[in-house]
C-alpha cells in the first residue's frame, strides 16, 4: 500500500474548533460534556476520534458537524462560522458540505441503492457529478446492486452505501459515527479500506468516532478524549499502540 | 396480564389519543341522540297529556262509506248534541271544539311559523279551562281574537294590537283582546294558536253550527269509561264515536314515541356509520402498537404466555380505550343531546320544556357500543398479535416483519367487489320496489370489495400521481414512497374517508338528478306566469280567484276546484278548471284527441284512462256531491304531470253542485308576463295575506331546490361526524408514520434536507391519501348515485342522471383540505424531531 507522505498533503483546515464547549443542565445537574476543546481536522486527513464512553467524542462530531449546538467557543467548516448559523443555513451547509456516515446505515428503505447514494444532491435539487459518482460507486463495489433496495442488501453492503451516499457529493469534510459499530470485522475492515482510500486515493477528509483500536488504526490520527478534553494525540497509529493508549485510560480510571 | 395492559395503555397515552377521539365522537353521537330523543319525547308526552287535562271523554263525528252513487256526508255534531252530552249522568261540562287553519302575520307581515303549524279555534264562552288567559279578555265576533302567548312572544304582540290574519284566502284584522298560555302540543312545538269565539270559529272554518268534536268533562266521583257508556247510550248510532281522555293521551303518546323513535333510528344510522369509520382507526393504531412491541410480545411468548393470553392482554388493553373513550363519549353525549335541544330553540323549533332524560338504557348503550366496537376492531391485531413466533424475541434489532401476501386479499377483494357490481347493475333493471334490496346488498358487497381491494387500487393511483407529486422535488418522491409503504395502513386511513364521501357523493348525485326531475316535472306543464296557493297547501277560498279575476293585468285565470264524485261505484276526485282559460294557463301534452274542457266535454290523463279503458270520444257518467248525476264526454286524454292529474271538468259545470267550493290553486296569467310589479299588483289585490303564496316558476323551482337544499344540508351535517372521524384516522396514521420514520427523519435532517422539506414530506403523503379516499370515495358515489337514480327514477319520465360537477369538484378540494389538515401538527413533530435522539441506533 503507498501512502503519500504527510508533508505533501496540504495543510489547509477543514474543520476547526476553538476552546468549544458543550454543558448540560444547571447548577448541580450540569454536565460539561465537552470543556473547551481545541482541534484542527486537516483536509485529506483520516482522523478518529476515541475515548471511554461519556468522554463527549460524540458530542464532539456533532457540534463539530453541525449537528448539535454548542455552550461557547467556536466551530468553523472551511471558513464558515457555525456558532452564528441559523438552522436553515446550518441544513444547507449539511447538505452541500458534510457527508455523514451512521452506525445504524440510516437508508430509506423506500429508495433502491442508488437513489440513496444522490440522496443529498436530490434534496439539493443537484444533478451529480457523474464521473465522480462512477468513480465513487467503483471503489466500494456496488456497480452491480445499485437497483437493490436496502432491504435486499447485507449489513457490509448497507453500509458501503452509506459511504457512497456521504462520499457522493464531494463534501469538505465527512464524518462516521462508529460506522462499523453494526459489522462484523469482515464487512468493517472493507468500510475502513474504502474510508482510508477516499482521503488517500480521493484526498477526502474524513473525522469519524469510534471505540474499536482496529478501525482507528485506519486512521491517519486518533484524537483522545476523555471527560470532555482532548488528552492525547497519536499521528499513524497501530491497534496496538492505541489499545495501549486506552488501556491506560481504564487503569487511570480503575485507579483514579 | 391486566396490570400489564394497563401500563401499556397508559405508556401509549399519546399515541391512544386519536384513537379514543374517535370512539369517543361516535359514542357522544350514540349517547347524544337517545338522550336528545328521550328528552324531547319525554317533554312533548307530559306536555300533550297535560293537553288531555280537561278531556275525560271525546266525542267525535263517525266518518262514513260513501256507497253507490252518493258521496257520503260527514255527520254533525251539532249544538243540541253538546246540551245533550252535557247533561249526562256523571258528566260535569261539555266544551265544542272548532279547528282549522288561520295564518298569524308578524309585525312585517310575514307568516309567523311554517304555515303547517299555524291552527285556528274557539274559546269557549266565557271562560274556557283548557286556554287560561293571562291578559286582557275572552273574544267576540270577527274583530277580536286570543293568541298564544309563545306566539304574541315570538312575534311581539300585546294586548290591544290589530293582527292579520288568514283562515282561507281573505285577510281579517281583528284586535287581540288577550293572551292565553296552554299545554296545546301543536304550540308546544313551535305552531301558533289563534282563538275566536264559537260563533265566529264556527262560521270561519266552515263549519254551519256544528263541532268537530265535544269534550266531555266528568263530575268528580265519575270514572272516564263510565262517563263513556253513559255517553254512547245517548249518542246517535253511526253518527258519532266516543274516546276516553286517557286513550287519546296514550293514542298520542304512541305517536310521539313512534315519530321520535323514527328519528332516533335515522341519527343511530348515521352514527353507527361514524362509529363504523372509527374502527379502521382503532384497528389502525392496535396494529401498530403490536408490530411495535413485537420483541416484547415475544419475550411474554418465550416465558411462557400462551396465544390466548397474549391475544387477551391486546383486548384488555382495547378495553381500557374503550372504556375510557366510552365514558367521555357519554359525558359529551349528554352535553351535544342538551346542546341539541338549545339549538333547535333557537332555530324556531320550540320544543316543550322538561328535564334532561338520561336513561340507565342510554348509559348502557353508550358503555357497551364504545367498548365493544373497540374491542372488536383490535381483535383481528390481538390474533396477530398471538401469532409472533417466542423466537421473534430473540430476532435482530432490524428483523423485517414478513409482509403477508396481498394474492388472497385482492383474490377476495375482486370476487366482492365483482359480485357487488353485478347485483347493483341487475338491481337497475328491476322495478323500484323489488329492486331496493339488492341494491342495498350490492352496495355493501361493492363497498367492502373496493376496501379489500384498496392496497391494490393504491399502487396504480397514487402512481398516477407521481408527475404532479414529481413537482415538488424530493420531499414529493418520498411523499409518494412513504404512502404506498404500508399498503394495509394507508388503504384502511383512505377507506375510512372513503366511506363518508362515497355517501355524501353518492347522495349528492341522487338529490341533484331527483330535483331537476322534479322541477322539470312541475313547472314544464305550466304556461302560466303564477301559481297562487295557501302556505300549508290548506284549501283557498272561491273568494281568492273571484278577485284576481278583476285585477288589472291578468288576462287568464283558472282555479283548480277539487271535488269528490262517484263514478262506476268509486270516489274519485274531479278537478274543476276554468275550460276557457285553461288552455293558455297549462302545456299538457295530449295523447289523443283534443284538450278541450266546457259543458259536459272534459279530458282526463292518460292512468285514468287506462284504469276505465277510456278513450277520446268515451262517454261516462258522474254522480256529484249533491246527488245529481250528468254524462260527461272524454274530449282528450292528456299525459299526467306532479301537478296536473285526474278528470278536467269546466267549474261551470261542476260548482253548482258543490255545497263549499274550494281551490286547491289559482293559476294566473299575466298580460306582461311575471314580473315584479305584476306580482305586487296580485298580492296588492289579495290584501298583502300573509297566509297565500304567489309563486312564478322560479318560485316554484326554488321551494322544490329548498326542500332538497334543507335536506341535504341535514344529511351533510350528520355525515360530517364521519369525516371528521375519517380526519382523526388520517392524523393518527401519519402520527403513527412519523414516530416509526423518526430515525429516517433524522438522518434527512441531518444529511440536509430543511424542516420545510420535512414538513412537506408528511404534508404530501396526507395529501396523497386523503385524495386517494376522495377519488375513491367520489367515484363510488356517482355510481351509487347513478344505481340509485336507475331504479327509483323508472317511474318518472323527466329523471336524467345530473353530475354536479362543481359539488364534485368542492368534495375532492374537501379531502385535499382534511390531508392538509390532518398533516398540521404530525408535519410539526416531524419538523421538530431531536436529530441526535432519531438518528442514533436503538
Amino acid at each position: 500500500m503507498t501512502s503519500t507522505p504527510l508533508a505533501d498533503r496540504t495543510t489547509t483546515v477543514a474543520a476547526r474548533a476553538t476552546d468549544l464547549s458543550k454543558v448540560y443542565g444547571q447548577g448541580e445537574t450540569q454536565v460539561v460534556a465537552l470543556d473547551r476543546v481545541t482541534v484542527d481536522f486537516r483536509q485529506a486527513q483520516f482522523t478518529a476520534i476515541m475515548g471511554p464512553s461519556g468522554s463527549g467524542k460524540s458530542t464532539l462530531m456533532h457540534c463539530v458537524a453541525g449537528l448539535d449546538s454548542f455552550s461557547s467557543g467556536s466551530v468553523r467548516i472551511g471558513d464558515v462560522e457555525l456558532g452564528s448559523l441559523k438552522d436553515k443555513q446550518l441544513t444547507r451547509l449539511r447538505r452541500d458540505k458534510i457527508g455523514f456516515i451512521f452506525q445504524a446505515f440510516n437508508l430509506l428503505p423506500t429508495l433502491t441503492a442508488l437513489e440513496n447514494i444522490t440522496l443529498p444532491m436530490d434534496i439539493a435539487g443537484r444533478k451529480p457529478d457523474k464521473a465522480w459518482l462512477d468513480t465513487v460507486i467503483q471503489m466500494v463495489g456496488l456497480s452491480g446492486r445499485l437497483s437493490h433496495r436496502p432491504a435486499q442488501l447485507s449489513g457490509g453492503q448497507q453500509q458501503r452505501v452509506a459511504v457512497a451516499r456521504a462520499l457522493a457529493s464531494k463534501p469538505d469534510i465527512i464524518f462516521g459515527d462508529e460506522p462499523t459499530g453494526n459489522l462484523d470485522s469482515r464487512s468493517g475492515a472493507e468500510v475502513l479500506g474504502f474510508l482510508r482510500n477516499s482521503v488517500r486515493e480521493l484526498g477526502q477528509t474524513v473525522v469519524m468516532v469510534t471505540h474499536d483500536p482496529v478501525a482507528a488504526a485506519y486512521a491517519d490520527r486518533v484524537i483522545f478524549l476523555a471527560d470532555g478534553r482532548i488528552v492525547d494525540e497519536l499521528y499513524e497509529p497501530s491497534a496496538d499502540a492505541v489499545l495501549d493508549r486506552m488501556k491506560r485510560f481504564d487503569a487511570k480510571g480503575r485507579t483514579s | 396480564m391486566f396490570r400489564t395492559a394497563l401500563r401499556n395503555v397508559l405508556a401509549h397515552k399519546a399515541r391512544l389519543l386519536m384513537t379514543v377521539l374517535a370512539v369517543m365522537l361516535g359514542v357522544a353521537f350514540v349517547s347524544g341522540t337517545l338522550v336528545f330523543t328521550n328528552t324531547i319525547s319525554d317533554a312533548y308526552q307530559k306536555s300533550s297529556a297535560k293537553g288531555f287535562d280537561q278531556v275525560d271523554v271525546a266525542i267525535r263525528p263517525e266518518g262514513r262509506q260513501d256507497t253507490g252513487d252518493t258521496i257520503a256526508k260527514e255527520p254533525k255534531l251539532t249544538g243540541a248534541l253538546l246540551d245533550k252530552a252535557a247533561k249526562v249522568q256523571g258528566a260535569e261540562t261539555a266544551i265544542g271544539v272548532v279547528s282549522g287553519f288561520t295564518a298569524i302575520a308578524d309585525k312585517n307581515g310575514k307568516l309567523i311559523g311554517d304555515g303547517f303549524q299555524s291552527q285556528g279555534g274557539n274559546y269557549w264562552r266565557t271562560e274556557d279551562p283548557r286556554y287560561p288567559i293571562v291578559s286582557g279578555h275572552a273574544p267576540k265576533g270577527e274583530d277580536q281574537v286570543l293568541i298564544d302567548s309563545k306566539t304574541a312572544e315570538r312575534a311581539g304582540y300585546k294586548v290591544g294590537d290589530t293582527v292579520r290574519l288568514s283562515i282561507d284566502g281573505p285577510v281579517l284584522t281583528p284586535k287581540i283582546t288577550g293572551i292565553f298560555t296552554t299545554d296545546d302540543g301543536n304550540v308546544a312545538a313551535g305552531g301558533s294558536l289563534a282563538l275566536f269565539d264559537t260563533a265566529t270559529a264556527q262560521r270561519l272554518f266552515h263549519k254551519d253550527g256544528s263541532y268537530d268534536e265535544i269534550d266531555v268533562k266528568a263530575a268528580s266521583g265519575t270514572g272516564q269509561i263510565a262517563l263513556r257508556n253513559a255517553l254512547d247510550e245517548i249518542l246517535p248510532k253511526d253518527a258519532a264515536s266516543t274516546i276516553t281522555g286517557k286513550q287519546l293521551a296514550d293514542d298520542q303518546a304512541r305517536q310521539i314515541a313512534e315519530a321520535t323513535s323514527s328519528m332516533r333510528t335515522a341519527l343511530l344510522v348515521f352514527a353507527g356509520i361514524a362509529l363504523f369509520v372509527g374502527t379502521f382507526i382503532i384497528a389502525n393504531t392496535f396494529t401498530m402498537l403490536v408490530a411495535q412491541r413485537t420483541k416484547e410480545l415475544a419475550l411474554l411468548r418465550a416465558v411462557g404466555a400462551s396465544r390466548r393470553q397474549v391475544t387477551r392482554s391486546v383486548l384488555v388493553e382495547a378495553f381500557v380505550v374503550g372504556a375510557v373513550a366510552a365514558v367521555t363519549g357519554l359525558v359529551a353525549g349528554v352535553g351535544i343531546g342538551a346542546g341539541l335541544r338549545s339549538l333547535m330553540g333557537s332555530l324556531g323549533g320550540t320544543v316543550p320544556d322538561g328535564p334532561l332524560v338520561i336513561t340507565p338504557g342510554t348509559v348502557v348503550a353508550a358503555l357497551a357500543v364504545g367498548i365493544l366496537i373497540t374491542m372488536l376492531a383490535a381483535w383481528l391485531p390481538g390474533r396477530r398479535a398471538a401469532k409472533i413466533p417466542p423466537v421473534a424475541a430473540m430476532g435482530s434489532v432490524h428483523a423485517k416483519t414478513t409482509t403477508k401476501s396481498l394474492v388472497v386479499r385482492n383474490t377476495i377483494g375482486a370476487l366482492l367487489a365483482g359480485a357487488g357490481i353485478a347485483t347493483v347493475l341487475y338491481a337497475t333493471t328491476l322495478s323500484s320496489s323489488d329492486g331496493q334490496a339488492p341494491m342495498g346488498l350490492g352496495a355493501v358487497l361493492l363497498v367492502i370489495g373496493v376496501f379489500v381491494l384498496t392496497p391494490l387500487l393504491s399502487r396504480p393511483l397514487i402512481a398516477a400521481a407521481a408527475p404532479l407529486l414529481r413537482a415538488f422535488g424530493v420531499a414529493g418522491k418520498l411523499a409518494r414512497q412513504n404512502s404506498v409503504r404500508n399498503p394495509r395502513r394507508t388503504a384502511a386511513t383512505a377507506s375510512a374517508l372513503m366511506i363518508g364521501l362515497t355517501l355524501i357523493t353518492g347522495l349528492t348525485v341522487m338529490a341533484g338528478s331527483l330535483q331537476s326531475a322534479i322541477d322539470k316535472m312541475a313547472s314544464s306543464a305550466i304556461k302560466a306566469d303564477y301559481v297562487v296557493s295557501m302556505a300549508n297547501r290548506n284549501e283557498l277560498s272561491p273568494q281568492v280567484e273571484k278577485t284576481l279575476r278583476t285585477t288589472d293585468g291578468v288576462t287568464a285565470i283558472s282555479p283548480l276546484r277539487n271535488a269528490p264524485a262517484r263514478i262506476g261505484g268509486d270516489t274519485e276526485y274531479v278537478t274543476g278548471v276554468n275550460g276557457a282559460a285553461i288552455g293558455k294557463l297549462t302545456d299538457l301534452t295530449v295523447d289523443h284527441g283534443t284538450f278541450r274542457v266546457g259543458g259536459s266535454q272534459v279530458v282526463v290523463d292518460d292512468e285514468t284512462a287506462k284504469d276505465h279503458h277510456w278513450t277520446a270520444g268515451s262517454r261516462f257518467t258522474v254522480a256529484y256531491e249533491d246527488g245529481r248525476k250528468q254524462q260527461l264526454t272524454v274530449t282528450g286524454v292528456y299525459q299526467s304531470t306532479e301537478m296536473m292529474r285526474g278528470i278536467m271538468l269546466d267549474n261551470a259545470t261542476l260548482s253548482p253542485h258543490l255545497s263549499d267550493p274550494a281551490d286547491m290553486q289559482v293559476m294566473v296569467k299575466m298580460s306582461d308576463g311575471a314580473t315584479a310589479s305584476a306580482k305586487s299588483a296580485l298580492q296588492k289585490a289579495l290584501g298583502d295575506n300573509p297566509a297565500i303564496l304567489i309563486q312564478d316558476r322560479k318560485d316554484i323551482s326554488n321551494s322544490i331546490a329548498q326542500i332538497f337544499t334543507l335536506m341535504l344540508n341535514m344529511l351533510y351535517g350528520l355525515l360530517a361526524m364521519a369525516v371528521i372521524v375519517a380526519v382523526l384516522g388520517v392524523i393518527n396514521t401519519l402520527a403513527m408514520s412519523v414516530f416509526e420514520r423518526s430515525q429516517e427523519i433524522g438522518m434527512l435532517r441531518a444529511i440536509g434536507l430543511d424542516r420545510k422539506g420535512i414538513k412537506r414530506m408528511v404534508r404530501l403523503e396526507s395529501l396523497v391519501i386523503s385524495l386517494f379516499g376522495g377519488v375513491l370515495g367520489i367515484g363510488l358515489g356517482v355510481f351509487f348515485g347513478w344505481a340509485a337514480g336507475e331504479l327509483l327514477g323508472t317511474k318518472m319520465a323527466t329523471y336524467e342522471l345530473v353530475l354536479p360537477w362543481g359539488r364534485m369538484a368542492v368534495f375532492l378540494l374537501l379531502a385535499a383540505v382534511v390531508g392538509v389538515l390532518a398533516a398540521l401538527w404530525p408535519a410539526r413533530r416531524a419538523a421538530r424531531l431531536n436529530m441526535l435522539t432519531a438518528i442514533k441506533s436503538e
